[in-house]
């Protein structure tokens, strides 16, 4: 079916494209043309990036000391950790949280926080930016309510353009602006659908 | 026929229904032209550069499609090609099989509703669950989407508690957040259980193979990191030339959209998962539906293959916002629907020929559309085939004609008619002729004018 199908539907496109006597140009335009003007692009990347991250209903965080101690707040008391950052953040946290390093998928529903680092970061709209080299769990990044990227200053795009061009090879790399959400119902708000209710970026300098 | 069919179902919508969808549609118009018009200086020039991406990209798929799948084999990925609906539910159906699958996860997609995906799964025993929010309940109600965004905007919150509760979903509950957090719980476990994700996808570059998959709910996102295959079902108009593009249109898709500066989960997909990451697909699979696009492509009208589904055309429609989703007929509604829909009819198309003229040509669509359709010239291009096609619906509610053009043609027969017109003032509306009747059904006639510029002109010419 699908070697004969293959030929039909290019042939039909040919046989629809060949009599246009002139094509489409590819156009013209800089990088940055759907870039917000009034975005100051030179701005400091971290300070840009939390105000706009709190735009999207984000929350910015900085040091694993101010994370734990918002966690224990809210009674988050049981989550998901990468194994290779949970050493440097794990002074931070007392005996009452119970961390595991190895995400269980039988468990879905006892996370209710987990912590991945983050590939990146864009000031521009206060996304963040996971790829699979980086996340060591796609689930642990989304299934918990809380979900924790951990990011570097460097890492932060100043732009929507700046980090598509940046993507790379990584062969999945989502943009998380704010946590997940609808307005499915009757229009109005609701967020943590199927991911995170609440999407912290932590920077760890 | 007296009236369009689209007037006849807009006459018989609930008082509820239409109030649900003017206020849905009318909130999506309104944080549209915020995001745009408070982020941007010059968003009429980026929406004119969008469709001049776009344009490019369909006009040149012959050069794209072959590149693409060679772009997708290169990065793991397996290509497939479907004709028609039914060649693309088989291949669907073939490449569970082969996995031995019987439980699929899927994303929103329009253009898995075109081809009746779920229902053709069903019937070969396949479990098929939407889980995005809006698809979920039409779902579990047997019932359609009405907007291409937002597919509840007809429904409000009893009539969705109601349905859950009927369903096994918790006692009747009407609070958002409630129904949403039901929806959560049930929907993650049938997440990790199933064995299939099948996705759609917003845009497919050319030069990388990349696919760009956006939500808002983290729904597709789940579906991929849940499941060990990936099924994506792709339009061949989605194709974009560069990487560069989707920065262009991922702006003005979320803007236009829903008014946020990018929808929440913006996920650019290139193959089967990594080696090192233990979550997601280890198979993908990429399906390139034609469907009727290539008759388009051929067409007068191919413009409209340019449309990324935002759905801003619309919520800005008068006849939309009156008539809702449902009184299109079809899967894609509104304006885009309009258009669209007779055009992928195939041999239907005299069956739709009268979703064209279900506009004031206002232009207000084109005026909002992020990649600059001219949806009016398409309407009335497809109005003039309708007729040529000699389609009944085509004609469907239009005054007989040939009275006006014998006094148009005839200048003092046209003259006549205007020094005597008033008369119609005094006909009862028994007896007007059928065209004067239905439109005094709603208002009334303006007194009659006719006449008073030839007396101004003679007064004129005479001083």
């Amino acid at each position: 079916m699908s070697a004969s199908s293959r030929e039909a539907i290019l042939n039909r496109v040919r046989a629809a494209l060949t009599p246009l006597p002139r094509r489409a140009a590819y156009p013209e335009f800089g990088d940055n043309v759907a870039t917000m003007p009034a975005f100051d692009r030179e701005a400091d990347r971290w300070t840009a990036f939390s105000e706009r991250q709190k735009l999207v209903n984000g929350m910015p965080m900085v040091g694993a000391t101010a994370l734990a101690t918002w966690l224990r707040e809210n009674g988050h008391l049981r989550g998901y950790c990468d194994p290779t950052l949970w050493a440097e953040l794990a002074p931070a946290f007392g005996p009452e949280f119970s961390v595991s390093t190895d995400y269980d998928r039988a468990q879905v529903d006892e996370y209710a926080f987990g912590i991945t680092r983050a590939a990146g970061a864009i000031a521009e709209t206060g996304s963040i930016i996971l790829n699979d080299s980086t996340t060591s769990r796609r689930l642990g990044a989304l299934t918990p309510w809380v979900h924790a990227a951990v990011l570097r200053r460097e890492n932060i795009y100043s732009d929507v353009a700046a980090a598509i061009a940046a993507l790379g090879k990584d062969t999945n790399i989502i943009f998380c602006t704010g946590p997940s959400k609808t307005a499915d119902v009757e229009g109005i708000l609701i967020e943590g659908v199927h991911g995170p209710g609440v999407q912290i970026a932590l920077l760890i300098d | 026929m007296k009236y369009q069919q689209i007037d006849q179902f807009a006459a018989g919508l609930a008082r509820e229904k239409r109030a649900a969808v003017y206020d849905g549609s009318k909130a999506g118009y309104d944080s549209r032209y915020k995001a745009l018009f408070t982020h941007y200086t010059a968003p009429d020039e980026l929406r004119h550069l969008a469709g001049e991406i776009k344009q490019h990209a369909i006009e040149n798929l012959d050069t794209y499609l072959p590149q693409v799948e060679a772009k997708l084999q290169e990065n793991g990925a397996k290509v497939h090609w479907a004709a028609d609906a039914r060649e693309a539910c088989e291949a669907v159906l073939k490449i569970m099989r082969d996995r031995g699958a019987t439980k699929m996860v899927k994303a929103k997609t329009m253009v898995s509703e075109e081809i009746e995906l779920a229902h053709f799964l069903e019937k070969e025993g396949v479990e098929c669950l939407e889980t995005d929010l809006g698809e979920f309940i039409v779902q579990i109600d047997h019932d359609h989407p009405s907007h291409i965004v937002k597919p509840i905007i007809h429904k409000n919150r009893r009539e969705i508690a109601t349905s859950f509760e009927k369903n096994g979903l918790g006692e009747y509950n009407d609070d958002p957040g409630t129904i949403t957090r039901r929806a959560r719980q049930y929907l993650r476990h049938k997440y990790l259980a199933a064995d299939v994700a099948l996705t759609g996808a917003n845009f497919l570059s050319a030069e990388s193979g990349r696919m760009v998959l956006v939500t808002n709910e983290g729904n597709s996102r789940f579906c991929l990191a849940a499941t060990k295959v990936h099924i994506a079902l792709i339009g061949i108009e989605k194709i974009v030339a560069r990487d560069r593009d989707l920065a262009v249109l991922l702006n003005l898709l979320g803007r236009s959209g829903t008014g946020q500066q990018l929808t929440s989960y913006t996920e650019f997909i290139t193959g089967p998962k990594s080696a090192a990451q233990p979550d997601g697909p280890e198979e993908m699979h990429v399906i390139f539906v034609d469907n009727g696009r290539t008759d388009v492509l051929e067409s007068d009208c191919r413009e409209i293959l340019r449309c990324i589904r935002c759905g801003a055309c619309l919520n800005v429609c008068p006849v939309y916002r009156q008539a809702s989703g449902h009184a299109y007929r079809a899967v894609y509604p509104g304006p885009v629907g309009a258009v669209l829909s007779p055009l992928l009819a195939g041999k239907k198309f005299p069956e739709m020929a009268d979703l064209p003229k279900a506009s004031t040509l206002c232009g207000a669509c084109n005026e909002v559309c992020p990649v600059n359709i001219p949806i009016p010239d398409l309407l009335l291009r497809l109005r003039d085939k309708g007729k040529q096609a000699g389609s009944a619906a085509a004609s469907a509610a239009t005054p007989p004609m040939g009275g006006y053009a014998i006094l148009a043609t005839q200048p003092a027969a046209w003259k006549a008619a205007l020094s005597m017109g008033g008369i119609i003032n005094a006909v009862p509306t028994p007896l007007l002729p059928q065209a004067a009747k239905t439109w005094v059904e709603t208002r009334g006639l303006p007194p009659w004018r006719g006449g008073q510029f030839r007396k101004w002109m003679k007064q004129r010419k005479k001083s």
